[in-house]
């Protein structure tokens, strides 16, 4: 598997960020989004706002369109079920909403709590009425996250774009602990 | 000491709002703010239950000229506690909060809120760490957060406890594609239908 640190996804996003004019960037952190959200805070022309639950970020970035800025949302797809009632104010008033979501309950999944949520990502987010992306290798996260971005702005509405589990990679927790034999 | 009347006070503290931006929370606080005056510069609710300070704390970023108040009720504002810590480490000097605190969640039948039973939102906002806090409860105190409302001095806080009256419904256009567009238009001038 790939290595994270090798990926150079997350720079290429960052860069479609930028290029974007993208000011608002809200966060509640995963793993897979860990370089991304570094790139995002060391730029100047971006804000970077940690969010206690990801459905104050579909309320932020819908204030921040109001005011005239873009803005995007990054979560792990355990964040998804957080946003569903949210997500009304995107759909309802149709503000731009691109989310770059790092699944869990995916590929590999050692964690038997991220299963229900991850396996049901998709699901809740279509019948919300948003337009689903996704993405299974890393060579695609860049284009489809372009894409994204373009919808979200162009056509006034939720957009989430899924990386996969196979692009991140599934935490080991048996290499994290040190009582259980690998 | 007679408890404060809820459309009186947001027809106060909307009098001397200039140029400054508005959003309203679901239910009475809307009705409120859309009494004392529909607006384009004003983004009333109706729904997104939990997220008005979040929306203010997205405009306030993205407008950091402008004032932004959010007036909103205690059952909206208990259902997006979480938003107190996230703006108090943002802490926009722009953005004021205000919370309409009848102790009722009144669309559904006046059943108690937490509030009723002690819960002091302006002491969460304060141990959140947002600058300015207020507990308000007489008209004395109403004047007094008036003068710091529109100041730019720091993110404010301020529960203002009012009278739970069962007052008639003035209802803001419905269609949020409107009240979007129209607020846009009113804040960033006609070219903002090209973003």
């Amino acid at each position: 598997m790939k290595n994270i640190a090798e990926s150079t996804w997350p720079d290429e996003v960052h860069g479609l960020l930028k290029a974007a004019q993208v000011r608002q960037v809200a966060i509640v952190p995963d793993a897979g989004h860990a370089r991304l959200i570094k790139l995002c805070e060391k730029d100047k022309s971006m804000r970077v706002v940690r969010l206690t639950t990801e459905e104050e970020g579909v309320a932020q970035l819908a204030g921040a369109w109001l005011g005239g800025e873009k803005g995007v949302l990054l979560m792990q797809s355990s964040g998804v079920g957080n946003c569903i009632n949210m997500l009304t104010l995107s759909i309802a008033c149709q503000f731009p909403l691109p989310m770059l979501i790092t699944m869990r309950g995916d590929h590999g999944e050692f964690n038997p709590a991220q299963i229900p949520m991850g396996n049901a990502t998709q699901a809740v987010l279509e019948a919300m009425g948003v337009i689903v992306k996704r993405a299974d290798k890393a060579e695609d996260v860049t284009e489809m996250a372009s894409s994204t971005l373009r919808l979200a702005y162009n056509t006034y509405r939720p957009v989430a774009l899924l990386i996969g589990q196979r692009v991140s990679g599934a935490k080991d927790f048996r290499k994290l602990t040190r009582s259980v034999p690998l | 000491m007679s408890k404060l009347l809820r459309r009186e006070l947001v027809k106060e503290l909307l009098a001397g709002r200039g140029d400054a931006l508005v959003i309203a929370g679901l239910g009475a606080p809307a009705w409120d703010v859309t009494n004392a005056g529909d607006h384009a510069l004003n983004f009333p609710l109706w729904g997104a239950m939990g997220g008005a300070a979040m929306i203010g704390l997205g405009l306030a970023l993205a407008q950091p000229k402008k004032k932004v108040l959010v007036i909103t009720g205690d059952g909206e504002m208990l259902m997006g506690l979480g938003a107190l810590a996230t703006i108090a480490v943002q802490a926009p000097r722009n953005l004021s909060i205000v919370v309409l605190d009848n102790e009722r969640y009144g669309e559904t039948g006046m059943q108690e809120t937490h509030t009723a039973h002690g819960v002091d939102l302006a002491r969460m906002a304060k141990a959140a760490g947002i600058a300015q806090t207020f507990m308000v409860r007489s008209q004395t105190e109403v004047s007094r957060l008036n003068k710091r409302l529109y100041a730019g001095a720091g993110s404010l806080f301020a529960q203002i406890k009012v009278d739970p009256e069962k007052l008639p419904l003035v209802l803001p256009p419905r269609d949020g594609a409107l009240l979007k567009n129209r607020f846009r238009a009113a804040l960033l001038g006609a070219d903002a239908a090209h973003q």
